[in-house]
């Protein structure tokens, strides 16, 4: 068979300019506004010069901007770009508009893992330095195999509702957990708390470089499989008879999703709904085919979350609130509109 | 030589028993249909034979065990027509019926080729769906979607058809229309179609083989005239079909 002229269903290099334009002015908008504000061409300035290695002046600016809010806005537009690409593929695995980290509990299940990992010191011989990232790693996918198999015993098909029933009760028995150990460690209660809250204060260059390497590997798995997302997408039936190995692709997303909830976790806590308003949103514009809706997921999922950051810092300034506070605000509402337009429809 | 041979298949939901022992063959150029009442089985037969269920005995395809194809290569041999289509999002018809050609697809960044465009025209064209190729699938009525998913099975060019109630949903219109698709299809070398059937009348119209089942079990296998008849229809449904049948072509004389 001729196989000329290919043709492929994602954007074209000028939309991904677009779009990449769209996310460095919202980057250069967040890293120059907070409680001290720093004009934007000297903000571009500052990290132009750190990008070629020069010596960064001496002023409080300079300090806030490099030292504090870069490595932070930078952690933040990782992290929503993980969520959301990780969001997109749940909801195209499952063929499930409202399945995402959070409705699923995969998150919860992620805290749990980091909050157990400090209560109880536990580390890693090979990883001393990564405990909580590796627990929140491991209980973020036990949570994706517990919830989906209980709610396929409840529901072969894996329905919406049955999904989100198993997810909710699952969260809550979490929660559950994370108030006992709460109860026992009584010294550890910031850091636990900080954990369920979600928030990316004080995070660091080091952060950034963990999640972007998590990003580069688990969204591009992500995003390698985005023919066969569609197929799932369409029905996991419908998958398999045009030749999609489910079983692989099933195991590969959820491993790679897992892994990418439990760094972001590890990193920032719980941070809700991001994962699902933003595939969401951008579902809207580019349609559902995965070879534009996981791309513009990450751009638009950095994008989302760095204006939230932003209300973050901004809203009771100068007191910060947690981000994951401000995401489950704005989160919550799109969610309760989603789930009444979707029973809509399918009524 | 026989394209599609089942021996004794086997298919148990817990202690329940949905398929016991079944044994057929199609060859090319056949078309069976699995006919009986609710519950004999027959949609689960074609689960099993399409590997959507986990089933026991043997399924060859061209004299190989099916269970030893890769996935991609089974669905260049077999496509599968299901019976219900539910789709969540506004996936375009375009699309759906392209991702017929995902079993040609190849390599990391592989898009579609010329040969894939192609093959996807050809199966918009085939059923008419050219004009709704731009169409969201959530405007579809349950007729139209129906014929967007036997477009993707035209699209993906397998040898051996497997559809479950191909005409569900669908107007006589386009029941006649895709009976008679169906039928230019298989006369082409090297094909042959399994089809699940509630219709005794298009079965016996357009099948050339039938497999007769009743509470998980074959009654009876063969050339469909042979297979079908009055007395053995009777003795499975609980009713004298033939008479029924006859009963309702009545009520057409004088209009």
């Amino acid at each position: 068979m001729g196989r000329t002229g290919k043709k492929t269903e994602s954007f074209t290099p000028l939309a991904y300019v677009l779009f990449a334009a769209v996310m460095l002015a919202v980057f250069v908008l967040c890293v120059s506004v907070g409680s001290v504000s720093v004009p934007f061409t000297e903000t571009v300035s500052l990290i132009a010069g750190a990008i070629r290695g020069m010596q960064a002046p001496a002023t409080s600016a300079a300090s806030i901007i490099l030292s504090s809010r870069l490595p932070r806005v930078i952690c933040v537009a990782l992290t929503g770009a993980a969520l959301s690409v990780c969001g997109a593929a749940m909801q195209g695995l499952l063929k499930n508009p409202l399945a995402d980290g959070s409705t699923l509990g995969v998150s919860s299940g992620a805290s749990l893992g980091a909050v157990i990992a400090i209560a109880f010191g536990i580390t890693f011989p090979a990883l001393p330095f990564a405990g909580t990232m590796v627990m929140a790693m491991i209980f973020a996918f036990a949570s994706i195999v517990i919830i989906l198999s209980l709610a396929y015993k409840l529901d072969y098909s894996l329905s919406t509702n049955s999904i989100i029933l198993i997810g909710v009760i699952y969260s809550m028995f979490v929660s559950s957990l994370l108030s006992l150990i709460l109860t026992f460690s009584h010294d550890k209660l910031h850091n636990i708390t900080f954990w369920t809250m979600g928030s990316l204060a004080g995070t660091s260059y080091r952060n950034a470089l963990v999640l972007l390497a998590a990003l580069v590997i688990c969204g591009g798995i992500l995003l390698h499989l985005h023919r066969e997302l569609n197929a799932f997408a369409v029905g996991e039936d419908n998958a398999r008879h045009i030749g999609v190995n489910v079983r692989r692709v099933r195991l590969t997303v959820l491993i790679a999703v897992s892994a990418l909830i439990g760094v972001c976790v590890s990193i920032g806590g719980c941070i809700g709904f991001v994962g699902l308003v933003t595939p969401h949103i951008v579902r809207m514009i580019t349609g559902p085919n995965h070879a534009k809706l996981l791309p513009a997921s990450l751009f638009g999922g950095a994008s989302f979350l760095m204006l939230c950051d932003l209300a973050a810092r901004m809203i009771a300034n100068p007191l910060q609130l947690p981000i994951g506070v401000v995401t489950s605000l704005i989160g919550a509402v799109l969610f309760i509109v989603i789930f009444y337009r979707s029973r809509r429809v399918s009524s | 030589m026989k394209m599609l041979e089942v021996k004794q298949l086997g298919v148990r939901y817990g202690t329940l028993d949905v398929v016991k022992d079944v044994s057929f063959s199609v060859e090319e150029g056949e078309w069976l249909m699995i006919a009986g009442p609710n519950g004999a089985g027959k949609s689960t037969v074609v689960s099993a034979v399409s590997q959507s269920v986990d089933s026991t005995g043997t399924v060859l395809f061209c004299g190989k065990d099916v269970r030893s194809y890769k996935p991609q290569e089974l669905a260049r041999h077999i496509g599968v027509l299901s019976q219900n289509h539910a789709v969540n999002y506004a996936f375009m018809v375009r699309e759906v019926v392209g991702l017929g050609r995902y079993a040609y697809s190849r390599g990391l960044f592989a898009g579609r080729s010329d040969t894939d465009e192609k093959a996807v025209e050809e199966a918009l064209a085939l059923t008419g769906l050219q004009d709704l190729a731009q169409q969201s699938v959530l405007k579809l009525s349950g007729g139209e979607l129906q014929r967007v998913f036997l477009a993707q099975i035209f699209a993906q060019d397998p040898d051996l058809l497997i559809l479950d109630e191909p005409t569900n949903h669908l107007d006589l219109l386009y029941q006649k229309q895709v009976f008679s698709l169906i039928e230019a299809w298989r006369k082409k070398p090297g094909r042959a179609v399994i089809s699940v059937v509630h219709d005794l009348s298009l079965a016996l119209a357009y099948g050339t083989q039938a497999l007769l089942m009743d509470q998980g079990q074959t009654v009876a296998a063969g050339p469909v005239k042979d297979v079908l008849t009055a007395d053995r229809l009777s003795s499975v449904y609980g009713m004298d079909v033939k008479d029924w049948m006859q009963g309702l072509l009545r009520q057409w004389e004088g209009l």
